[in-house]
């Protein structure tokens, strides 16, 4: 039987005047890839943050397998963040950003068996040679990839991926998708990624989720990319569409 | 240097220094990688509004002072957390507010008091037996905090959402790291004045940080310079019969020039 992973129901978020999601509703089953498509400022990031527990909506219910977000151990979560809110001047090598990802904390000294997992999970996405090389000297790709190594070192139920492509070039790009879609379908975890790539969540989503601080779609990619859809979350169609996903529903 | 180690007043002076710079330069790691460098300053002029105000009461400047700076410490970290405004806005307003406050509490007291300027800037050589017990319970403390909150203010110092999202109480996290920073700054200040407190807190872990790679060795990097610097200033000021606190600063002056070198030859 499939179980639910996440569950929404009218989730409104406000600051003060400003609400960046209003009456969100949505089941996402175990094991799906959900892309969150949408304009700057459509409420995707805040949604991520709502499901990590970081935004206590103002109305409404979220739960992550049967549980308040904020209620669920932190090990079943793995959170791949923006990459441009890290600070690079912080002095810290990627096996401590993988190791932190294991014992949700920082580690002054790291124990053999947690370097190991540490290393295991950098060698699934190929970064492991970059263990000691400081953060602040990786490209934007590698520093995902190690992000990524982070957040899959804890084995998780449940992915958040808040713009993983974002900033990078894109043989990078195409990488670190892969990586995702590679590791989703050996371990059938969750996985929800926020993306303006819209052809990685054409190709790569059980269900895209357009949003544009309220839901405009969530259904299959083809059915989420519609034009009507489009000019609904975007005001527009963009020129991505034709040329990525080769598929024609102009009016 | 052995007469110099036989006087006690020099004894305590090496002992309160080295504790001092191991307490400011633990903190200063922080203080540094939090960019909140202005916070030394900020909270060493709030202890001046303390310190006149103690003196106006006609008690003992300090034990006003303490939670007058802790006040002013929770205050800055309030208003960060709750407008809109960055750290260093909320640390500006309350640094003048409470200068402002000090002068006012100066002119208040009839007779004409050099206490407060004295404590502007500080003499590490008459540390008292209660200073010394006093800095060493806050040099205990902050030890404590090394073994039990160091993994935690350092995620969050790396990056504070990722700590939440892993369910660390960083709010609270941050609330006690201010307090104790706002406690060991009063408890400095006698040793080496408000005016060079805010040296203590940033140059050893500026210094650490240009020649490391992680944290953790920035965090002890940071202590080793501050102990350090307090011992060849102290030895240094007494040599050539220059002011302590200053001569203190000056050695942590050298050793930053000499770290930005070697950073330079590392890279």
């Amino acid at each position: 039987m499939i179980m639910t992973a996440i569950s929404l129901e009218n989730i409104t978020v406000q600051f003060g005047s400003f609400i960046p999601l209003k009456d969100i509703n949505i089941q996402v089953e175990e094991g799906a890839f959900i892309s969150i498509v949408g304009p700057n400022g459509g409420g995707k990031s805040t949604l991520i943050k709502v499901l990590l527990g970081l935004i206590k909506p103002e109305k409404g219910n979220a739960r992550i397998f049967g549980k308040n977000p904020d209620e669920i151990s932190s090990g079943l979560i793995g959170y791949v963040p923006q990459i441009k809110t890290l600070d690079r001047s912080f002095p810290a090598l990627p096996i401590e950003l993988v190791v932190s990802g294991i014992s949700s904390n920082w580690s002054g000294f790291m124990n053999t068996p947690t370097k190991k997992l540490a290393i295991e999970a950098m060698e699934q996405v190929g970064v492991a040679h970059l263990s000691k090389r400081p953060l602040s000297k990786l490209s934007g790709g590698e520093l995902q990839k190690v992000y990524l190594a982070r957040s899959i070192a804890r084995k998780p139920k449940l992915l958040f991926l808040d713009e993983p492509v974002t900033g990078i070039d894109s043989a990078a790009e195409k990488d670190i998708t892969r990586l995702i879609d590679e590791y989703q379908n050996t371990s059938n975890i969750t996985v929800i990624m926020v993306t303006h790539d819209w052809e990685a969540a054409y190709h790569h989503s059980s269900k895209v989720l357009l949003l544009n601080k309220t839901v405009v779609c969530f259904d299959s990619p083809a059915t989420a990319f519609r034009d009507e859809n489009l000019r609904m979350a975007f005001g527009h169609i963009g020129h991505q569409h034709e040329m990525n996903f080769g598929v024609k529903h102009h009016d | 240097m052995i007469e110099m180690l036989s006087y006690p007043f020099m004894q305590r002076a090496i002992i309160a220094g080295i504790l001092v710079g191991f307490i400011g330069s633990y903190y200063g790691a922080f203080i540094v990688q939090r960019k909140m460098s202005f916070m030394g300053d900020g909270l060493a002029h709030a202890a001046f509004g303390g310190i006149a105000l103690g003196l106006l009461l006609n008690s003992e400047p300090l034990w006003v002072a303490l939670p007058f700076t802790v006040f002013v410490a929770i205050l800055i970290t309030l208003i960060r957390d709750k407008t809109e405004l960055e750290m260093d806005t909320s640390i500006g307003i309350l640094f003048a507010v409470s200068v402002a406050l000090g002068i006012i509490f100066i002119s208040l007291k009839k007779e004409y008091s050099t206490d407060a300027f004295a404590f502007l800037f500080g003499s590490i050589l008459t540390v008292s037996k209660i200073d010394l017990l006093l800095t060493f319970i806050i040099g205990l403390i902050t030890l404590l905090t090394f073994f039990s909150l160091w993994k935690r203010w350092a995620y969050a110092t790396f990056d504070s959402e990722l700590a939440k999202s892993d369910r660390l109480p960083v709010k609270t996290d941050d609330y006690i790291l201010s307090i104790l920073i706002a406690v060991s700054i009063v408890l400095s200040i006698k040793l080496v004045g408000i005016v060079l407190i805010a040296a203590f807190l940033v140059i050893p872990a500026a210094s650490a940080r240009l020649v490391s790679s992680t944290f953790f060795r920035m965090t002890i990097l940071s202590i080793i310079f501050g102990a350090v610097s307090s011992i060849v200033g102290l030895v240094a000021s007494f040599l050539f019969d220059m002011p302590s606190g200053a001569t203190i600063i000056l050695v942590q002056a050298i050793i930053f020039v000499i770290c930005i070198f070697l950073g330079r030859v590392k890279k």
